[in-house]
């Protein structure tokens, strides 16, 4: 799988996208990300295990402590995209308004 | 007027927002009059709508054709499923490079705001697996990928 696929498949479960969520305010660690979840600590490590091999977070050492946090640019391939796909499409509304603007159309019927 | 945003986005459906300056009348005539459409809707620089067939009922079916400078053309085909002037147009359509990507899903709603629109524009892939899809194709990034393709099969000796 390339990165985009790895990306939207971490991104396709409600418990990975809540724990992104989170972790976009802070770093936290497993227990503090599972606090909220009513699965157990496990099944959260799981979780974060996808997130990191599909390059969404990263966990770095500190002392007994694995901490994660976002990766930077986590989200950059899909990022990329969109901001293609929106500019081509502002493009062809910004060329919208300056077609109504030259010759505003009365609406018919 | 504020330009095209992403207010919403999931793992396979976007949504966007865009105002313009005009009555919702205006901008859904504006979406389905072909004599219209040919005026905006000409894609990335560099390309103009080669051909713009529009069929704007229920069931009806559009096709739109691009071609740049150097002949590489590609076509967005759809189908209307709901149409309601001013207020909001469904239909699915597909771009072809010449591969179909998977049917998006887009509605469309215009809404008065001031003496303007407020367009919220809807997309929705079938699944993430069609995001992923889509993604891969996507538009120009997609395109630039094809056409590198093409010039690696048309410069073989």
């Amino acid at each position: 799988m390339n990165q985009i696929d790895q990306n939207l498949a971490a991104l396709a479960d409600p418990t990975r996208r809540a724990i992104l969520a989170r972790l976009a305010t802070s770093e936290a660690t497993v227990a503090e990300i599972a606090a909220p979840f009513s699965i157990s600590q496990p099944a959260v490590s799981q979780h974060l295990k996808v997130l990191e091999s599909a390059g969404l977070i990263q966990r770095r050492i500190d002392g007994q402590r694995r901490p994660c946090r976002l990766a930077p640019n986590a989200f950059g391939p899909i990022q990329e995209w969109l901001d293609t796909i929106t500019s081509t499409m502002e493009r062809n509304y910004s060329r919208l308004d300056q077609v109504l603007a030259s010759n505003p159309e009365e609406p018919t019927q | 007027m504020s330009k095209l945003k992403i207010v919403e986005r999931g793992d396979h459906h976007i949504v966007f927002t865009r105002q313009f300056r005009a009555l919702p009348e205006v901008i859904y005539d504006a979406h389905t009059q072909p004599d219209i459409i040919q005026r905006w809707m000409r894609g990335p620089d560099g390309w103009q709508m080669l051909e713009c067939q529009c069929d704007a009922r229920p069931g009806g079916r559009f096709r739109y054709v691009w071609q740049n400078a150097e002949g590489q053309s590609f076509s967005i085909t759809g189908e209307f499923l709901e149409m309601d002037r001013p207020n909001r147009i469904l239909h699915v359509e597909r771009m072809h490079m010449p591969n179909p990507t998977p049917d998006n899903r887009i509605e469309t709603a215009f809404v008065a705001d001031g003496s303007g629109t407020l367009m919220t524009l809807r997309m929705s892939l079938p699944d993430a697996a069609a995001m992923t899809a889509m993604l891969e194709t996507g538009m120009e990034e997609g395109m630039e990928h094809s056409f590198g393709q093409l010039d690696e099969v048309t410069s073989i000796d």
